[in-house]
């Protein structure tokens, strides 16, 4: 059997829905479950991962130090990893962040922009620390020039290359072509981050097992970004029964996913119509709220919208285009 | 008589300078120095019968007092080597690159630090273009408690030495905030942008304060501007500053460049080669 190694992002990821809110207690909570039922690696960060904390993405109640403590004292046999960004954070977070006990780092850039993450892989290779490379919104490139980008990280150090699904619009075809050249094309290991818009989430992520993945994310309950990841509870019977090996307790898991609703999880995330379009178009997850708030502004239709944002190929960070191009529509 | 002036790094950078320093005239640039003679900017400038040279800062070892000032556009940990040298034979740095060896300059508040300084640092592009507006801002805010500046950059303007350097323009652009806002709590980030057509070089400026003057704030941040036009031709306010629902101020600038070497959406190369030449003219004011 198999063996895939699963990472948590519940209290990363999860963070985008809430508004990068999650509680200190919540973090101690699930990290108690996590680490007895046997998770690999739990993922614990504001939202865009370390020192991410922002007026432009949204400002978090605690900080780095408070959340990643908390975590790792609650971690005895789970590794701690966080997402990290170059352009948002430096290699002087990573090294407070060495310090609070993180063992996991993945260093994540645009799916187009892998040699921005030279300097911080370079460190923190050389710190001894696991280190990955993430490319995200990965769906907005082809799988020969995702395979260019994944090979410029692994020249750097990167241990395993983890391939986002931002914006939720892979089919498992697009996926089983991905993971395959990934694994052919580069000598480390291969990861996937699903998102579910076009509600394959979890076909995707046993897809990408099939072919060979070694990192699969998930999410308790599907916590995360827009409409949300590959469920962990639904994630672990599957891969099971597809002959995987995950090592987490499934009935520690199952239990848990009932009780994150009275500590973490408002809301369990849904594919909304928006979300559908959003993967459909290949935009960012995060564009939904202001979709919404430009359509009712100028009174135009979300749908009409999200199509003329696709046209324009627009990617995260456009947020100050949307208004802009509502406006433009409604004086057509 | 003019200024003698060499550049030192061939990128991005120092193309477009190159091109910038040939339109004026008060610069006469006696080398332009890399180290590979079939870079994209070697063969520019030879083509514009420029001396080039692929020695590196050999070139100025071998001829020294060869001019009155370098433009280093090289990366931040080799500016730091190439300063030593400068400085012994007697070469004023006007430094491109976050190196941080100099002390901080922005044309539009204290350009006269040329005059006294072996070398000044032009700081960062989101520098460049925030702080004119933050300097401004900041006389009118009591109390302020927190400064973000958020820029966004196309993906085809930022060359490797910019991509590795990437923690040195955080690190340099927060100081600088500190240096002419006195804030210390400070947040920069960079977004580089692969979309197409290619984003221009927009930077949005967050400011957390007890207190603001907003009176005639926006009427002195435009008048500003047409200051600065003078010296960064496609500098704009396209966010006026505005409280948002959490007191937040907010506003938002966007530079294009005048499409020298790379196009104009390359704001970001534009405006810290225009500060530098704009530095230069002070420098040949003393002379």
């Amino acid at each position: 059997m198999k063996k895939i190694i699963i990472t948590d992002s519940s209290l990363r990821d999860g963070n985008h829905s809430v508004k990068h809110t999650i509680s200190l207690d919540s973090i101690e909570k699930y990290c108690q479950f996590a680490d007895k039922a046997g998770i690999p690696i739990v993922e614990v960060g504001h939202g865009n991962g370390l020192a991410a904390s922002s007026l432009l993405i949204g400002k978090s109640p605690n900080t780095d130090k408070e959340m990643l403590t908390v975590a790792r004292k609650n971690l005895k046999n789970s590794k701690l990893g966080v997402h990290t960004i170059p352009g948002l954070s430096t290699i002087d977070d990573a090294k407070l962040a060495v310090d609070y006990g993180v063992d996991v780092f993945r260093v994540a850039t645009h799916c187009t922009e892998a040699t921005l993450s030279k300097s911080h892989i370079e460190y923190l290779a050389k710190t001894g620390k696991t280190v990955y490379g993430v490319l995200m919104m990965s769906a907005l490139i082809s799988a020969d020039e995702l395979v260019e980008q994944a090979k410029i990280m692994e020249s750097y150090g990167a241990e395993a290359i983890i391939i986002m699904d931002s914006t939720g619009t892979y089919l498992p075809k697009d996926v089983e072509e991905r993971i395959r050249k990934l694994k052919a094309y580069t000598n480390i290991k291969v990861g996937f981050h699903a998102h579910n818009n076009l509600g394959c989430a979890i076909a995707n992520s046993l897809v990408a097992a099939e072919c060979g993945a070694d990192l699969i994310d998930a999410c308790i309950r599907g916590f995360g970004a827009g409409a949300g990841n590959a469920p962990l509870e639904l994630l672990l019977p599957v891969l099971e029964k597809s002959g995987f090996k995950t090592g987490i307790d499934f009935k520690k898991t199952i239990k848990e996913a009932d009780k994150v609703m009275d500590y973490l999880i408002p809301e369990v995330p849904i594919t909304t119509p928006i979300n559908v379009l959003t993967g459909l178009t290949r935009l960012f997850s995060g564009f939904e709220k202001p979709i919404i708030k430009a359509s009712k502004l100028y009174g135009v239709e979300y749908s009409s919208l999200i199509f003329e944002l696709g046209n324009r190929k627009l990617v995260a960070g456009q947020e100050d285009l949307i208004l802009e191009v509502a406006q433009k529509l409604k004086n057509k | 008589m003019k200024i003698k002036a060499a550049i030192l790094g061939t990128g991005n950078i120092g193309t477009d300078l190159l091109l910038k320093t040939l339109k004026t005239d008060f610069i006469e640039i006696v080398a332009f120095v890399g180290r590979r003679l079939d870079s994209d900017g070697m063969i520019i400038a030879k083509s514009k019968g420029v001396n080039i040279s692929d020695q590196g800062i050999n070139y100025f070892i071998n001829n020294p007092k060869c001019c009155d000032v370098v433009y280093d556009c090289t990366s931040a940990s080799d500016a730091q080597e190439h300063a030593k040298i400068f400085k012994k034979q007697g070469i004023k740095v006007i430094d491109l690159t976050p190196a941080k060896v100099g002390d901080m300059c922005v044309p539009d508040i204290n350009s006269e630090i040329i005059l006294t300084d072996s070398n000044v640092n032009m700081i960062t592009c989101g520098g460049q273009a925030s702080m004119p507006m933050l300097y401004l801002l900041s006389k009118h805010c009591k109390g302020l408690e927190y400064i973000e500046i958020v820029s966004q950059i196309a993906s085809k303007s930022a060359g490797m030495a910019t991509r590795i350097n990437v923690d040195n323009y955080i690190n340099t652009t927060r100081k600088a905030i500190t240096k002419f806002t006195g804030c210390n709590n400070t947040k920069v980030i960079l977004n580089l942008n692969p979309a197409e057509p290619c984003v221009d070089m927009q930077t949005t400026i967050f400011v957390k304060t007890k207190d603001i003057d907003f009176k005639n704030l926006t009427e002195k941040l435009l008048d500003k501007i047409e200051e600065l036009k003078t010296y960064i031709p496609y500098y704009e306010l396209v966010l006026p500053p505005t409280m948002n629902e959490n007191g937040i101020v907010v506003l938002s600038i966007r530079v294009k460049g005048t499409g020298d070497y790379l196009p104009e959406y390359a704001g970001n190369l534009d405006i810290i080669n225009c500060a530098a030449i704009k530095v230069t003219e002070k420098l040949k004011e003393s002379l």
